[in-house]
């Protein structure tokens, strides 16, 4: 039910005093009310939930959770086994 | 899709149960408070992954779940009028009253209009001036400031055929409920993560505070879902118990100012009673005595209603972490999302709909040693 979906705003237009934006959700287009992100700016990313943006993705803060978690640990990697070079299963 | 897909790389998952399994040294219990959560966990197996020490234990943030059967028996009266359109989220479809579902309704000739959006609703009540257009408007703090919209833009327009049938929820009571009972087991909240993207996160830090539980607002993601367990166990582990975000690219701390203005002219804050565990103090939102003309609840009296939820079904514990859908002898049996008892089956969201969906209720049935 609090279900968001992140989409990107491709254009901007107005519906009966409302500010609206159309949203690019990987190929699909949707209208979307855009009242609570007076800022949002155009390529801009919006946390979008039941026709409303309820947020803006913060790119930043998206780019370093995802480098801290994908380096998280590299060291780990170094004691990771060794993989299994023999032939594939289908092969034994 | 950019934002979703590297939030469910497994190599990554992979390295995040491994950095949890080094931090975990002991048992804890810990909460994800939305259904959506609920959800991802059940559905990419995440608590199976977690080690054993880590129990997650599901929370009470499913607003179809916990919108009470008198609440729902009032929705279909008004829907049944023939003067009426009602609108909905499609969700709240399938949710049986004490005479069977919206679907029924509209099969017995209600005009019952699935709607995306709250404004679709307000669209509908322009194009149809000379029927009463009524939104069932459930949720928690993420869909409030749409309802809300949808109300203040109606009054904008002059909309006057369109009403709402209010029935609010907000979460930081029922947390402050789960952590003052004396059976309380949890001992940390993934935190929810897009009703902070509305309220921002502040209103959780008196709580972590007081009640000595961390508190780490989550997203989700496969990978949110994890971050936020490690963050927590690191603080349980620590001892430590403060409000941190996970989820911090949808999330600030003091969330969508512009939203919460909205909530605030169009609702009330008020009791709410919640299905499967009573009246929670202050929970939920109605609408402000200044637009009362668009209370549906006022429009139409309906009277007369009674309802009595089976003895058997015990979501109400499950909702507040006490006990897990397989605790319960009816779970897969006479309780199934077809013919669901309680709160925690009538949505996908519910813990017991999600267990039964990702086959838990076979592994369920064999536990319990019968013949399948």
């Amino acid at each position: 039910m609090c279900l968001a979906i992140p989409g990107k705003i491709v254009a901007f237009h107005e519906r009966s005093g409302m500010r609206m934006g159309k949203i690019d959700y990987g190929g699909i287009t949707r209208d979307v009310c855009l009242e609570y992100i007076p800022e949002a700016a155009l390529g801009d990313y919006v946390m979008v939930h039941v026709g409303f943006a309820i947020s803006k993705v913060d790119e930043e803060e998206a780019a370093r959770t995802y480098k801290y978690l994908t380096e998280m640990d590299q060291l780990q990697e170094l004691e990771a086994p060794e993989p299994e070079l023999g032939p594939p299963e289908a092969e034994r | 899709m950019k934002y979703v897909d590297e939030y469910r790389d497994h190599a990554v998952a992979q390295k995040l149960i491994a950095e949890i399994k080094r931090t975990v040294t002991r048992p804890w219990t810990i909460m994800e408070v939305c259904g959506g959560q609920t959800h991802s966990i059940v559905k990419y197996g995440l608590d199976y992954l977690l080690p054993k020490e880590i129990e997650l234990v599901h929370g009470p943030g499913c607003p179809v779940c916990v919108t009470p059967l008198d609440m729902i028996d009032r929705a279909h009266a008004i829907a049944r009028r023939p003067d009426v359109i009602f609108c909905s989220f499609g969700d709240m479809l399938r949710v049986p009253g004490s005479n069977g579902d919206l679907f029924q309704v509209k099969a017995e000739g209600g005009d019952v209009r699935i709607v995306y959006s709250p404004l679709d609703a307000v669209r509908i009540a322009t194009a149809n001036p000379s029927r009463k257009v009524v939104f069932f408007a459930i949720g928690f703090e993420t869909t409030a400031p749409a309802n809300a919209m949808a109300v203040w833009h109606a009054k904008a327009q002059g909309v006057r055929n369109f009403s709402m049938l209010v029935s609010h929820v907000t979460v930081p009571p029922s947390i402050t409920g789960i952590l003052q009972s004396p059976n309380n087991r949890v001992q940390g909240f993934l935190g929810p993560g897009h009703v902070c993207a509305v309220m921002g996160y502040r209103e959780y830090e008196p709580i972590a505070a007081r009640y000595q539980v961390p508190i780490v607002i989550t997203g989700f993601e496969p990978l949110d879902l994890l971050e936020g367990t490690l963050m927590t166990v690191r603080q349980l582990e620590q001892g430590r118990a403060e409000v941190e975000n996970q989820y911090a690219r949808a999330v600030s701390r003091d969330g969508n100012v512009e939203a919460q203005k909205m909530i605030s002219r169009v609702f009330t804050v008020a009791n709410r009673s919640w299905r499967g565990i009573g009246i929670i103090p202050k929970s939920g939102y109605r609408l402000s005595y200044e637009l009362q003309d668009y209370d549906a609840e006022r429009i139409f009296e309906v009277e007369n209603i009674q309802t009595l939820e089976p003895a058997i079904c015990i979501s109400g514990q499950v909702l507040r972490g006490l006990k897990k859908p397989h605790d319960c002898p009816a779970f897969g049996r006479e309780c199934s999302p077809q013919t669901p008892l309680g709160a925690t089956m009538v949505s996908a969201e519910g813990a017991c709909a999600a267990y039964y969906n990702y086959g838990r209720h076979r592994v369920a049935v064999e536990s319990l040693g019968a013949k399948v």
